[in-house]
């Protein structure tokens, strides 16, 4: 079994919803964005998604696309995020790592070889915003052989007829983009996602995830209410961004904020029981 | 920001565009990149030959919006179900007489097709070779062939009942026309520019103010045309419900390249049937410039399968070929993703995409279509550059010998053509392709001329 399945069969058994943080790679440089993921378990992360800087991120909000280039600026290459990844890996065998990122840099790298490394490297899953189910066979058979979880994203805009298009070759876990828009901007309301939820279910068996607008302790335990699992990203970006000084260099205070909001994050996310 | 190397002062020489070209046809490739070979082209094209028949080269794109490995739909799945929505309306457009007889309206009555063919006499005496012929897209109304396309897309949107557009826009002509449309149907626009392009194409950005337009400055990147594409991107994203995304040029995720190029192939039409009226038979060679590639297409199109004529695109070499400062995608940049395609792009060895660099806002892009991918990849059509320098003094040549001021961006095939047309003999024909008229581009040239305005 993947850790990503692991991971999610404990959390049923404990009827316990998921908290899933992201972290920019090198944001703002490879040893803070380290440290972040280092402590992210301790702070309540169950699964954790390290994002891979790209200079075009066309589906992310103000928030993402800063810490792209600031992942940029502090040195970010695949290689590079590979390297954190693995490094990582050394202090922590159990808590999944999911790359999000854009098709281009995987494309540059190669994909059977950053399959390969990936796998190497402790990865467990990748998101990739812009290669939908329809451009997914560049990926598929080196994710296959690797023993990456390809995850999917699914829109409010998806129609039903086209779930089954979407969830086929998905595993790990579906990720619900709440609203339509970028990350890190509006919110989906309790309704939206009471009603968004079940057509989902319907549809797979597999965990499902929302993302994209949650920013509170309150919205992050609405959101595991009635999904498997929350993912929290601008929310913890902006925090990291206000530590940062006039150069834009992390402070002492970068990583403890960032773990501490976290913390808060997954206590709301780990009192709901399911 | 100039290139170092540009001269001030106006040109008075008699064959100002006779620098030697910079380019070869040989690609710069990072030596950290791994070579990887692309199936592609030839060996593709018998799968996606339908209506245009056996081997026709006009058949593409494939069912999957692909020419070879090139094109596609790159993007969100928030998206994906809005492209495939534009992707049956389109066809059901293009099956429908109504829409064509809708369209056809228009393009006569307030495009004001068909341009002209001019023969450019005095330029061909100055020159000495190869007789000249310029298509007229300059003359459109807002003065570029982009309102071919944008006239097609806005009656699309009007069919598929969304009441509000977006798009993008690098020169700013894009933009002009697709807020002409919008007064002209009284819809809501939203242009993106970036803030680059906003400075330099100040008379652009008020036009399309004055026509009821939101012109929003995009300040991430370099602030150009790539950056604009992205926030568009985000926009539609976002608005989905009411908003339609009109894209400029001939690239983005399917179906827009295809759908670009079909309105565009009107100037390819017509420049067939009058050069036939004019010379009695097809022009040798075609020159074109390159920014995402949509008058290129437009022109090539409907030429792909008559193998006597020469399809030349020129892209923005910037401050030269190899001085790392260019926009010239297919010459310098290699396949990549982004934008919802696959095709040439400016990227580094980790798949960063890089700045291009162009006098030109319009052709300041780092990519390209992905049928000239294709094209290039296949030998159909030769992709070269033109530096701005070239473009300045083709500028200047065309405005001197012809009263036509043509914009920057047309200035590039200029300068190709006339680099080429003293060595062809005087019986062969090139046809140019004056994409737009250079009133935009004044200030511009007179900063690069030392002249204050
Ligand atoms: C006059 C003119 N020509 C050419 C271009 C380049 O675009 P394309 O390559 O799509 O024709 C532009 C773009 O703004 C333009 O304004």
């Amino acid at each position: 079994m993947s850790r990503i399945a692991r991971r999610f069969a404990t959390l049923r058994q404990q009827g316990r919803g998921a908290l899933i943080p992201y972290v920019e790679a090198c944001d703002p440089d490879f040893d803070t964005s380290l440290a972040i993921l280092r402590g992210m378990p301790a702070a309540g992360a169950d699964l954790i998604e390290v994002g891979v800087p790209f200079s075009d991120p066309s589906a992310d909000g103000p928030t993402i696309q800063k810490a792209a280039l600031r992942g940029l600026k502090g040195g970010s290459t695949m290689k590079r995020v590979l390297e954190m990844v693995a490094a990582f890996r050394e202090g922590d065998d159990e808590t999944p790592i999911i790359l999000m990122g854009y098709t281009n840099p995987i494309e540059a790298y190669g994909p059977e070889r950053f399959c390969a490394d990936a796998r190497k490297a402790g990865v467990d899953g990748l998101i990739v915003v812009d290669m939908p189910p329809e451009e997914a066979d560049l990926l598929a058979g080196p994710a296959a052989a690797a023993g990456l979880d390809i995850i999917r994203l699914v829109a409010p805009t998806t129609p039903d007829d086209r779930l089954p298009v979407v969830f086929s070759g998905a595993s790990g876990f579906v990720y619900y983009v709440s609203i339509t828009g970028v990350t890190g901007t509006r919110t989906a309301s309790t309704d939206e996602l009471a009603h968004a939820l079940p057509r989902l279910r319907r549809a797979t068996d597999l965990p499902i995830a929302i993302g994209f607008g949650i920013r509170t302790p309150e919205l992050a335990a609405n959101a595991v209410s009635v999904a498997d699992a929350a993912v929290v990203a601008s929310a913890l970006l902006n925090t990291l961004e206000a530590t940062l000084d006039a150069n834009g260099q992390a402070t002492a205070r970068t990583v403890p904020a960032v773990l501490e909001q976290l913390r808060a994050l997954a206590d709301a996310v780990h009192a709901v029981r399911k | 920001m100039t290139c170092p190397t540009i001269r001030q002062g106006l040109v008075f020489c008699r064959h100002p565009v006779q620098n030697r070209l910079t380019s070869g046809q040989g690609r710069l490739h990072d030596d950290t990149i791994e070579p990887r070979t692309y199936s592609c082209g030839v060996a593709k094209l018998s799968a996606t030959d339908t209506q245009a028949g056996a081997n026709s080269l006009r058949s593409g794109p494939d069912g999957r919006g692909r020419f070879g490995i090139f094109g596609g739909r790159f993007v969100a799945e928030t998206l994906m179900p809005l492209l495939l929505e534009l992707d049956g309306a389109y066809r059901a457009a293009q099956a429908d007489p109504e829409f064509r007889r809708e369209l056809d309206y228009y393009l006569k009555d307030y495009v004001g097709r068909p341009s002209p063919l001019w023969f450019a006499r005095r330029m061909t005496r100055e020159l000495g070779g190869a007789k000249i012929y310029m298509k007229r897209e300059e003359l459109n109304h807002t003065g570029s062939h982009k309102l071919n396309n944008v006239m097609g897309q806005i009656l699309l949107a009007r069919r598929m009942g969304r009441t509000r557009i977006v798009a993008e826009t690098g020169a700013g002509q894009h933009g002009v026309a697709t807020a002409t449309v919008c007064a002209l149907f009284g819809m809501k626009c939203a242009i993106y520019m970036g803030a680059t392009d906003v400075e330099r194409q100040k008379p652009n950005v008020f036009r399309m103010r004055l026509l009821g337009a939101e012109v929003v400055p995009v300040t991430a990147g370099a602030g150009t045309l790539k950056d604009a594409m992205n926030e568009a991107m985000r926009d539609w994203v976002t608005n989905v419900h009411d908003t339609y995304f009109l894209v400029g040029t001939v690239a983005g995720p399917h179906p827009y390249p295809q759908m670009v190029r079909d309105f565009q192939s009107v100037i390819g039409v017509e420049t067939k049937e009058q050069i036939m009226a004019a010379e009695g038979r097809l022009p040798d060679t075609i020159v074109a410039a390159i920014g995402g590639g949509s008058n290129a297409m437009g022109i090539f199109h409907p030429f792909l399968d008559d193998p006597e004529v020469r399809l030349i695109g020129v892209e923005a070499a910037g401050c030269g070929l190899d001085s790392g400062r260019t926009a010239a995608s297919i010459e310098r940049g290699r396949p990549g993703v982004l934008h919802g395609n696959r095709t040439y792009l400016l990227q580094d060895a980790d798949g960063q995409i890089t700045e291009a660099h162009s006098i030109s806002a319009g052709l300041d892009y780092p990519g390209v279509g992905p049928e000239h991918s294709w094209l290039s990849d296949i030998g159909r059509a030769e992709y070269v550059g033109a530096t701005d320098q070239e473009a300045l003094d083709a500028f200047q040549l065309c405005t001197r010998t012809e009263g036509i001021i043509p914009a920057l961006e047309s200035a590039h095939a200029i300068a190709y053509a006339a680099k080429i047309a003293p060595d062809m003999a005087e019986d062969r024909i090139i046809v140019v392709n004056i994409s737009g008229r250079g009133d935009k581009d004044i200030f511009t040239v007179a900063e690069h001329l030392g002249v204050k305005l």
